[in-house]
């Protein structure tokens, strides 16, 4: 049994779909974290699925690049959450206010 | 034997790196080591003064580097190099031009900030310099990889720098919201990547604009839905309404020279990458993406206008005045020709200038604590310090758009640029809203030239009795006792107690650090003069875009 491109290709585009609206509607900033990540991953899904269709190893190194920059930007996230909530209780996104207008 | 069967076997056909053609890039990223490695050999950490000189050294090399480059493309013509990834021509030579000024200037307003909030050290420095490094990568990219890498290479660093000032919880907080937003948009950004992959079998964008000549690919709902997810990527990245919500509140909260910076080099190095897309990749498919820009150009331009009107806080009237520039740049993208892109450049090194001189000046007139941004504060500038107030007032009105200034040629560039290309509809709606804008701009120049303690207030009262007595005093000890709620060092205490009288608050005086003073003189020069003698600047940009493909 094979199962065709298009199905990865839809379950890459639910993922980013869920990591959307998980990122707008979520108030917890670790798992607003997580939401980036689901939506990077569906984009990797998207590249691997495109570069086997069109038989271009292109599509996977580029793979490895979101991977090492989606790690990155993780390890200056939690560090800045770490810096923030040391004053704090919890780590909601409501909790930071002190700018408006 | 078998050994060198293997090895001949197993040779790597690596592309040929051309070092000098990405030298400013390497300089910018060596010097960022530089400083980080020094400064950990040393016994003392490096001090702040050491690190600052070796910044400016970095941008200095840097811009002579650039501009050694641009001799060598206008001597022997643009070239694609690492194996097609990277393209040195005049547009990357004056992308990498702006933000070497950048980089320059705002080390040097930094240098008598970080040691008045004492968050010494050479941390900021290490993290400019990368940070600009990746904005000079986003302006060479040829390949929407590489321009990914740029992209979270510049924004990475500065959502760090946003954080500096680990005293303010403002700091933290902008520095939270910008990487939760930074890091969304990035994400679309990268599915918009994998789309347009998906839809024209490559990420280099000299073969997406051949694969695209070649091949009818009218109403393809995969390359359709990669250009709108790549332009809401930008949109987020360049503060287009309506995906500024991020700006103000990151632009308030980040130390004012941050600010500067951030809002010089991620624009640049933002719209840098977006005009190479759009306009020489993806210009046949450009009925489809033309319209968008469209909208966005006039939403950006009337939003971001007409909300700054209704700010108190200079910090966040400078954020809108932001988006209502990038509004401006947008409509170079709009023209999609190059003329416009000529026009889009050269707003980009104008607004640089202007707007890293203007956020000195705000540095400067910060309490300690880098809070007072309150329009109040600055009542009565001209009597106190007439020539600060001077060169705000000037950079104010260049960012208005006034005449003799590199403001007024950089929205005459962009509109004609549009009114070029029959968008007299858009060019119309640009102008008002320069209008618009020049009321906020000169709402803050004339409460400088206002005696201090008058009641006549050019805006209706927002803040109820603020206004009325004592310039700005009562505010500013209220401000102080908000911000130091959720914090556990309370330096707005120690302000409390030693408080002095309301009247010396509005007589007070701010001290202007060498360096500071030399970028803010610098700033108001280089836009003053090529405002003047416009000829240089103007043919710089004209030329860059021609060697442009």
């Amino acid at each position: 049994m094979t199962i065709s491109a298009d199905w990865y290709l839809g379950v890459a585009a639910v993922l980013f779909a869920i990591g959307t609206i998980g990122l707008l509607v979520r108030r917890n900033v670790l798992v607003m974290f997580m939401c980036v990540e689901l939506m990077l991953n569906s984009a990797n899904l998207t590249f691997v699925t495109f570069a086997r269709t069109l038989n271009d190893i292109g599509g996977q190194v580029l793979v490895f690049f979101v991977l090492v920059v989606a790690a990155a930007e993780v390890v200056v996230g939690l560090g800045i959450v770490v810096a923030i909530f040391r004053r704090r209780a919890s780590a909601t996104a409501d909790d930071l206010h002190l700018m408006k207008g | 034997m078998a050994g060198a069967t293997v090895a001949s076997a197993a040779t790597l056909h690596l592309p040929h790196i051309d070092y000098l053609s990405i030298l400013p890039v390497l300089i910018m990223m060596g010097g960022a080591v530089l400083v980080v490695v020094v400064s950990s050999m040393t016994r003392r950490a490096l001090g702040t003064s050491a690190s600052t000189a070796l910044s400016v050294l970095t941008g200095v090399a840097a811009l002579v580097a650039a501009l050694f480059q641009w001799h060598s493309v206008t001597t022997h013509g643009a070239k694609v190099t690492i194996a097609g990834a990277v393209v040195l021509d005049g547009f990357s030579v004056l992308v990498q031009v702006t933000v070497a000024v950048a980089v320059i200037l705002s080390a040097m307003v930094a240098d008598g900030y970080l040691k008045r909030e004492g968050v010494d050290g050479p941390e900021f420095h290490a993290l400019a310099l990368l940070s600009a490094s990746g904005a000079m990568v986003m302006g060479s990219a040829n390949d929407l990889i590489v321009v990914f890498l740029g992209l979270e290479i510049l924004s990475i660093a500065l959502y760090v720098l946003t954080a500096m000032n680990h005293k303010r919880a403002e700091s933290g907080e902008a520095a939270l919201k910008y990487f939760v937003l930074g890091g969304f948009s990035s994400a679309i950004f990268v599915y918009g990547i994998a789309l347009t992959y998906g839809a024209t079998g490559s990420t280099n964008l000299p073969q997406i604009a051949d694969y695209l000549a070649r091949n009818v690919v009218a109403d393809n709902g995969v390359l359709l839905a990669g250009m709108a997810l790549l332009l809401v990527g930008f949109g987020f990245k360049v503060a287009a309404v309506p995906f500024h919500m991020w700006s103000p509140d990151v632009y308030q909260g980040a130390p004012s020279p941050v600010t500067g910076f951030m809002a010089a080099v991620a624009k640049a190095g933002a719209f840098a990458a977006v005009l190479r897309i759009f306009v020489s990749s993806l210009s046949t498919v450009r009925t489809d993406w033309q319209p968008v820009v469209t909208g966005l150009a006039v939403l950006t331009l009337v939003v971001g206008a007409a909300i700054a009107l209704a700010q108190r806080d200079v910090k966040r009237m400078l954020a809108y005045s932001s988006i209502n520039h990038a509004g401006f740049i947008l409509l170079g993208l709009e023209a999609a020709d190059p003329r416009g892109v000529s026009a889009s450049l050269y707003y980009l090194f104008a607004y640089t200038v202007m707007v890293i001189g203007t956020f000195a000046v705000v540095t400067v007139m910060a309490r300690d604590g880098d809070n007072g941004h309150d329009l109040e504060d600055y009542r009565g500038l001209a009597r106190r310090q007439p020539l600060l107030a001077l060169a705000l007032a000037v950079l104010l009105l260049a960012q208005a758009g006034a005449p003799f200034t590199t403001g007024f040629l950089a929205k005459l560039q962009v509109v004609s640029a549009v009114v070029a290309v029959h968008g007299y509809v858009l060019a119309a709606i640009a102008m008002l809203s320069a209008a618009i804008a020049v009321f906020f701009y000169l709402r803050l120049a004339v409460v400088m030239y206002s005696p201090t303690g008058s009641v006549a207030d050019p805006v209706p009262a927002a803040a109820g009795g603020d206004g009325e007595e004592g310039g700005g005093g009562t505010g500013a000890v209220t401000e102080l006792l908000t911000f130091d709620r959720g914090s556990d060092a309370v330096p707005g205490l120690a302000v409390l107690t030693g408080a002095p009288p309301l009247d010396d608050v509005a007589e007070r005086r701010v001290t202007v650090p060498v360096l500071t003073r030399a970028a803010i003189v610098i700033s108001v020069a280089v836009t003053v003069v090529f405002g003047i003698v416009p000829a240089p600047l103007v043919d710089f940009a004209h030329r860059a875009t021609l060697l442009f493909h």
